[in-house]
């Protein structure tokens, strides 16, 4: 056989371009195959959102996800609007988009901040959290585990502080304080077109140094960026929270488009334009950039926390002391 | 689209997305998520098992285009006669358009060689619950971090293309281990045979797989919405099996065309040509299509069936170290982490099963018992040496231990 040559080349030698490619093995593949996976089994999102009544906290859920997903509380009198106790609502869609499915849980809090005595109101809100969390460890150390454990931790408390253009109230530094440890805070400042821009420069700087000077790491948290490039993202973000919102589910006609706003006599407010709010910047971060950031966090960082907590308080419990319950882990 | 842009960059593209007034933006979260993966990595791990001989070591290298097996020194007859089967890892990182996969072949040289082949798949067996212990370890630990997934998720066994179908060891073998990893049977250096010779021997290899019940690695059903060709190649797939592979790293040159194959003086066979033989066709299943879902299935299935022996043989043997203390009256024995989970005698499973009874018996000292068992287990936590794994993994077993007791208790009552 003149016309053949036996060549050992290692294949990534080749010289020549040949008609099959020699080097090319195919693990790339496996991103689609993780898509095909993750489009099949669609994705968990739970919300909570925490403020006085009358902040716009569910308007703002619609206008996030442009669907009826948080249902306005009743108008009603003073004592039927205003619960005695915080409650803990919580509501659950399923929505999609372009293929991709998504649960969507909405956490409401009616009646936080709305007692004239507000002291321990954050405790059911953290017991809550840590039920969750509870729940998901329980499953996880079943024998029988399911093959995906649903999630119903919370990813991420939407935290609403009103515009009084001052400072933080001793009630939200507390509540921070306390929840930062165990959940994803994204604060924003609700009502944002009672300020003019001046002042909301002036609150958000306000805002920003009492965080600092009361040690409070709101999500990005500063010691959970993974490398260089991750930092310089989060840093920008880092720089404009709190996100000054308006939120809106009518729409206006404006400049001959349709707009999400509100319409007042000098002026319509355009919830989506960046020069009026900052809601788009709340909604790329929440949705479209660091969705899965958010919940890598709560369950690689947050949650393994109260496990291994948890795990702790068992091997305490088990040597002999006393109570069977652990508290629900304050600070 | 830029998932990660900043976010003043996302100003242009977000003006024509709202256009589409109903676009809320998380259908970026396949590619968010994406993300994470491709900084992270992949990692995949293939054991390949067969007697020498029969081309293992090119199929993998052909597979991964590696050459990992370049200092290996193959044995003369006389040192293979009392040789045991060893187990080695070699581990190669490959990256391709930006994806970087750590992959680790497990081979098993010394497999079949010796004279008396008898449980020489023993070794085999006990390092694939090794690394399930290591990684079940790993996961019941307080710092999970950076856990390492060393877990053998695919199993290529290679039939000799030379017997009449299965042979005893293949049988054995393949039966030992289809409950622990994922088998997918290989009809080695298929260019001894022709394409008929081909035909009949894996119609006779699927007939005896069934016969003897060996569960190889099912190919995931289709969805009902996945288009015609997608479907047909599954077909194919699962008709392929075993599959009829040659290997080859030589690049050989005929009538112009480079390909990589093997040359005889009668023709050459080409590697990578379907109709010569299932190469293609095993590579794109490994790689290409399934890599993901052998990972799960390693991960959902066999590691989860462990986990659930391993946390009962545990549960059990705190049962028995409870009665034998309780009648002796021995206290601070170490505690018993098993070495080989999955292997029980029958005295011992006997014993259990008596003090089972024994536990079994008077109901309303049940609780009572249920108390004894905690302090009893701390007793023996004070004598352990690895006390922060254990003493989780301690947790987990008594929990167990509990679910477990109202489990018979209740199925008694029932």
């Amino acid at each position: 056989m003149a016309d053949s040559v036996i060549s050992e080349i290692p294949p990534t030698m080749c010289l020549e371009k040949p008609s099959i490619d020699f080097s090319y093995v195919g693990i790339d593949a496996i991103l689609e195959q993780m898509r095909r996976k993750a489009m099949k089994q669609g994705f968990e999102l739970n919300i909570m959102v925490v403020g006085q009544s009358g902040l716009g906290k569910s308007t703002l859920m619609n206008t996030l996800f442009k669907s009826k997903v948080s249902r306005k509380s009743f108008m009603g009198t003073a004592e039927e609007k205003i619960p005695k106790t915080i409650e803990i609502k919580s509501v659950s869609h399923d929505i999609e988009e372009k293929g991709v499915r998504m649960k969507l849980t909405v956490i409401d809090t009616p009646g936080f901040g709305d007692q004239i005595n507000n002291e321990n109101c954050w405790q059911p809100i953290m017991k809550f959290i840590n039920d969750q969390y509870e729940q998901y460890l329980q499953e996880e150390i079943n024998i029988d585990r399911k093959k995906r454990i649903p999630d119903s931790r919370v990813h991420c408390c939407i935290y609403f502080i009103p515009p009084t253009g001052h400072c933080l109230r001793p009630l939200d530094v507390e509540f921070m304080r306390r929840l930062s440890k165990v959940v994803n805070i994204v604060p924003v400042i609700a009502k944002a077109d009672t300020l003019t821009l001046e002042e909301r420069d002036f609150f958000k700087k306000k805002i920003r140094e009492e965080l600092r000077a009361n040690g409070i790491d709101v999500y990005p948290q500063k010691e959970f960026d993974e490398d260089a490039e991750d930092r310089m993202i989060n840093e920008k973000i880092r720089e404009m929270i709190p996100f000054a919102v308006v939120g809106s589910d009518q729409e206006y006609q404006v400049n001959g488009r349709r707009l999400l706003g509100r319409k007042t006599k000098w002026g319509t407010i355009e919830v989506e334009n960046i020069a009026h709010c900052e809601f788009a910047y709340l909604r790329d971060l929440l949705i479209r950039t660091h969705m899965q950031n958010i919940k890598d966090i709560t369950s690689s960082i947050h949650y393994e926390m109260y496990r291994v907590c948890r795990l702790n308080e068992n091997n305490t419990q088990a040597n002999g002391l006393a109570d069977h319950h652990p508290a629900s882990h304050e600070i | 689209m830029a998932a990660h842009s900043t976010v003043s960059r996302d100003c242009e593209v977000r003006l024509t997305e709202d256009q589409d007034k109903e676009y809320v933006g998380f259908a970026t979260l396949p590619n968010q998520v994406h993300r994470k993966s491709v900084k992270k990595g992949f990692d995949f791990t293939l054991m390949v098992a067969g007697e020498s001989g029969l081309g293992k070591s090119t199929l993998v290298n052909s597979l991964f285009l590696t050459d990992l097996y370049k200092d290996r020194k193959l044995l003369n007859a006389e040192e293979r006669i009392t040789q045991t089967v060893e187990i080695t890892k070699h581990t190669v990182d490959i990256e391709e358009k930006g994806v970087k996969l750590k992959l680790t072949i497990v081979d098993t040289p010394g497999f079949g060689d010796a004279v008396n082949n008898t449980e020489c798949w023993k070794s085999v067996a006990d390092y694939i619950d090794q690394q399930f212990e290591q990684y079940f370890r790993d996961e019941s630990g307080l710092n999970r971090k950076n856990i390492q997934d060393n877990r053998v998720h695919c199993c290529l066994y290679f039939i000799s293309p030379f017997g009449h179908g299965l042979r005893p060891l293949d049988v054995e073998f393949m039966k030992a281990l289809h409950e622990k990893v994922n088998i997918v049977p290989v009809l080695a250096k298929a260019d001894t045979l022709t394409p008929l010779e081909v035909k009949k021997k894996k119609i006779k290899i699927r007939e005896e797989i069934e016969q003897y019940g060996i569960k190889i690695y099912q190919f995931p059903d289709c969805d009902s919405d996945e288009d015609e060709e997608f479907k047909q190649q599954d077909q194919e797939l699962k008709d392929s099996i075993p599959f009829a592979v040659i290997g080859s790293n030589t690049v050989v040159e005929a009538k112009g065309k480079r390909v990589r194959g093997r040359l005889y003086p009668w023709g050459i066979v080409e590697v990578e040509n379907p109709a010569h033989c299932d190469f293609v066709k095993l590579r794109n299943m490994l790689v290409r299509t399934h890599m993901q879902d052998l990972k799960d299935v390693t991960r959902e299935t066999h590691y989860e069936n462990y986990r659930a022996h391993c946390i009962q043989s545990m549960t059990r043997m705190v049962v028995k170290e409870r009665n034998r203390n309780k009648l002796t009256r021995e206290s601070g024995t170490d505690f018993p982490i098993p070495t080989a989970p999955g292997v029980s005698d029958s005295e011992t499973e006997k014993l259990i099963r008596e003090k089972d009874e024994e536990v079994r018996q008077p109901p309303h000292t049940q609780t009572q018992e249920q108390e004894c068992v905690t302090q009893e287990c701390v007793d023996q936590e004070c004598v352990m040496h690895d006390e922060c794994v254990q003493e989780s993994v301690q947790e987990e077993c008594v929990m167990q231990e509990e679910s477990v007791q109202e489990a018979e208790h209740c199925a008694e009552l029932c």
